[in-house]
């Protein structure tokens, strides 16, 4: 204990321990951990809360992030077919697609769903607590798209929606001269009455979807041109006549929602003419120009999309497999611990007790990275703890190796560290790029198992080597100088044996004696 | 000291040995009996309220069409269903409300003839636990992306031990031979798997992939413990003005190394040992390949990748060919 770095670092390593255990600490430990201990339940002293990890003024509690085979919900792998639209560019539409899929996930309000493309022509959707059917049901409706403009009450005010849900309404001139309150105004559907006498609303089913496509017009600007159907060249020419005097803004809502440009508003151009069977929308960027096109040309999916994988599990059957694995995972441990104290005394516990280190650390940073954990994270976490031991016992046994040279027990602790120090280095660099290449396999191929692996035992890997060689040597060097340091049978070296053959048995006596008559 | 490097010849002949039987099982028709993942198909779990025995569900599937239906029972009462491919929803395009499926179709006609079913906490929901299914577009991905993943992985720890190990003479082959214990290892673990899927219906799927990935991290690991200590011995006996002999150095490395390698596979044991005897019944098969794949590692380690290196070093193959040669001129 006398140097000061060893000091600081000790203090370290107990404030960031006892920091990870709050932060991992579950919000029902007897479920997880044995139940014939009375484990503090959620309690809270002033703002101070610990139970669903830590939590000061409210801030900063979490769960662990589960992945489907652990939540319970579903997975799909859809595929884009274009053997019958060779002229599709398969990339934009599937972009499109992701961007549609997303709409209707977040519609149906799933909290942390996924969705994304994988490979060259899949997208992939994860959808916690929610079965297959639904997911498919919901995901499958075609979308509607609809033409909108501004809601007005009964005086000709537009009516203006506030963050906080209130309406408030503003004169129409006021409106128009001002952009940021259009993006706020309540949007309706555009609704016309037609040559029979019905009101009808305008919507998708009346343009000519084979006559939608970005041009430049005379000034070189972006132009979307589109064409409608003989019925809603009448109707838009009926709508426009209204909205066109004085240009009042028109929106386009796809399943509810506006259809916002890249900086993330929505798109509402100003009818400035009547129109009927064709017409054009300037103003926009080039890439809003063309996202909306393909979302008013496609209305629903750009390329059709099967279903080519699909996975449900049960969230009680992943409830179980959670309790199992934790139990499994802290067996293990319990296991590795005793041969450590069995096998090394004094440092197989300090081991043990920079695992202990390890397991809160690594929780922690699971917790607030946050690593989503799946079945494959937890044996891959496991692994790690594996190897984290390992590093323990390569620097022990060549610690016992130096203090049977006779070295003194600094020395020997000092040069077992930094001589077990290559072959950790070397053999967890090479597992690191094995991490580096599944992961970015997994990413690829939407191998999410493959994935959560790679990262699981890539971040174990990386704390391992801080608790199993920074945290030990720090226990070690603290407790160097005690007088209880003296019984090197602590250290469970036969140091007897050492003093009979104090030489090194490197290599071979062959060898030696080559080396000392040349 | 022990001699490991003198009696090699034996523990590549051992090494062969324990490799045959799999290689036979391997190549033998239905060498891996494929999860859905890498043949497509459909996996489902199914808990009935009643008691329902093994015989009556598969005779049951085999009349509702499913007549290769393979069905395990586990010890909380859950059926493991593996079918051919069943379509889980109505075809997506075009995408409107779902027909009833090929999956409901079954539920509902299990559910008619065995009773209601129930999920994890005895809820009676007439679902199925678990559903997953592959179509073969995405399994032959899988598995090429899978094979693809670890020859890359491979070349990278080449490439890196190659690098790491430039202040001894020769370093690709301590790279060329970590590899060489891991396609041991590799092959040790697949053929066990195969003989495995004949006795016991065992199946290749994800969470084999994983095991495999972690067997493969581990035999790496372990060989560059040992090679690491023979590059400081070759490197100290260099800095004393002297060449030692490669399989001297080596032998001394595997001798010295002998404690870790031994206890880190003793604590991994115990863990697996542990893991298998009181852990849950789903991960039982991927805990006994990960317990075949570690002793494989820990064994190529020693009796494989340094040997290699020992081989390499004193032209083994060359001599064998030369005495060959002899013989037949003899």
């Amino acid at each position: 204990m006398r140097q000061r770095s060893t000091q600081l670092l000790l203090a370290f390593v107990l404030v960031l321990t006892t920091f990870s255990v709050f932060v991992a600490w579950p919000s029902d430990p007897d479920r997880y951990l044995p139940d014939f201990i009375p484990w503090p339940k959620e309690e809270c002293a002033g703002p101070i809360c610990i139970g669903k990890g830590i939590s000061i003024f409210g801030q900063g509690r979490r769960e662990m992030l589960l992945g489907l085979d652990l939540r319970g919900g579903t997975r799909l792998v859809l595929e884009a077919d274009i053997s019958n639209q060779p002229d599709v560019n398969l990339d934009e539409a599937l972009d499109t697609a992701v961007d549609v899929v997303e709409r209707r996930v977040n519609a149906f309000g799933v909290a942390e769903s996924i969705t994304e493309r994988i490979g060259s022509n899949r997208i992939q959707v994860q959808l916690p607590g929610i079965s297959a059917e639904e997911a498919l049901d919901k995901i499958g409706r075609t979308a509607q798209l609809q033409f909108m403009e501004m809601a007005r009450d009964d005086n000709g005010n537009v009516i203006l929606q506030n963050a906080d849900g209130t309406t408030q309404t503003a004169p129409l001139d006021t409106v128009l001269n001002n952009p940021s309150m259009i993006q706020q105004a309540r949007f309706v559907p555009v609704s016309v009455v037609d040559g029979n006498g019905v009101r009808r609303e305008l919507n998708g089913s009346f343009l000519d979807r084979g006559d939608i496509f970005v041009d430049r017009n005379a000034a070189g600007l972006p132009v979307l041109r589109f064409g409608m159907n003989g019925e809603g060249a009448d109707l838009l020419a009926q709508a426009t006549s209204r909205l066109s005097s004085p240009p009042q803004p028109m929106a386009f809502f796809l399943d509810n929602e506006p259809i916002r440009g890249a900086d993330g508003r929505i798109i509402a151009p100003l009818v400035q003419s009547q129109i009927s069977d064709r017409g054009e929308i300037t103003g926009l960027s080039l890439g809003d120009a063309r996202s909306l096109s393909t979302l008013l040309r496609t209305g629903a999916f750009p390329v059709p999309l099967t279903v080519v994988q699909q996975e449900e599990v049960d969230a009680t059957l992943g409830d179980e497999a959670v309790v199992h694995s934790v139990q499994a995972g802290l067996i293990a441990i319990f296991v590795v611990m005793t041969f450590m104290v069995a096998y090394y005394r004094l440092p197989g516990l300090l081991a043990s007790l920079a695992l202990f280190v390890y397991v809160s650390v690594t929780l922690m940073v699971f917790k607030l990275w946050p690593v989503t954990i799946t079945s494959a994270g937890m044996a891959a976490f496991v692994l790690s703890v594996g190897m984290a031991v390992d590093a323990n016992i390569l620097i022990f046994e060549r610690m016992k190796e130096e203090l049977r040279l006779g070295r003194s027990l600094l020395g020997a602790i000092d040069a077992g560290f930094s001589r077990a120090w290559t072959s950790i280095r070397d053999s967890n660099i090479s597992t690191l790029i094995t991490c580096f290449i599944l992961y970015w396999f997994g990413d690829q191929f939407g191998a999410s198992l493959v994935k959560g692996f790679a990262l699981t035992l890539a971040l174990g890997v990386v704390v391992s080597m801080f608790s199993a060689i920074t945290v030990t040597r720090t226990f070690l060097h603290a407790l160097v100088g005690l007088p209880v340091m003296r019984h090197l049978w602590l250290f469970g070296a036969d140091v007897e044996a050492a003093r009979r053959a104090p030489a090194a048995e490197a290599l071979p006596r062959g060898e030696l004696a080559r080396r000392q008559n040349p | 000291m022990i001699d490991f490097v003198g009696k090699r010849a034996w523990f590549y002949l051992f090494s062969f040995a324990l490799m045959v039987p799999g290689i036979v099982s391997l190549l033998l028709p239905g060498g891996l009996r494929r999860g859905i993942e890498f043949s497509s198909g459909t996996n489902f779990a199914v808990r009935f309220e009643q008691e329902v025995s093994q015989v009556e569900l598969r005779q049951a599937l085999a009349e509702l069409g499913h007549p290769d239906a393979r069905v395990q029972l586990t010890s909380d009462g859950r059926f493991l269903v593996r079918t051919d491919l069943i379509e889980g929803a109505a075809e997506a395009p075009p995408f409107g409300p779902a027909l009833p499926s090929e999956r409901e179709e079954l539920e509902t006609a299990l559910a008619g003839r065995f009773g209601p079913m129930t999920d994890g906490d005895g809820n009676v929901t007439n679902r199925f636990l678990e559903f997953s299914s592959v179509s073969a577009s995405v399994s032959s991905d899988i598995t090429k992306n899978a094979a693809l993943a670890v020859a890359t992985a491979a070349v990278a720890i080449l490439l890196y031990i190659s690098i790491s190990f430039i202040s001894v003479p020769r370093p690709f082959r301590y790279g060329a031979a970590a590899i060489v214990a891991l396609a041991h290892d590799v092959i040790v673990v697949l053929g066990a798997a195969s003989i495995l899927g004949r006795l016991f219906d065992f199946e290749i799927d994800t969470l084999f992939i994983t095991a495999m990935l972690t067997i493969v991290g581990f035999s790496v690991h372990d060989s560059i413990v040992v090679f690491d200590r023979v590059r400081e011995n070759v490197r100290r006996a260099e800095a004393a003005g002297y060449h030692p002999r490669l399989a001297n150095a080596v032998n001394a490395s595997l001798n010295q190394t002998l404690g870790r390698s031994l206890n880190t596979s003793i604590t991994v044991v115990l863990t697996l040992i542990a893991l298998i005897l009181l852990g849950g019944e789903t991960i039982r098969d991927f805990l006994v390949i990960m317990l075949i794949g570690l002793v494989s590692g820990t064994y190529s380690s020693i009796f494989v990748a340094s040997q290699v290196l020992v081989s390499w070093e004193e032209r083994d193959l060359g001599r064998l060919f030369r005495r060959r040669q002899a013989e037949t001129v003899a």
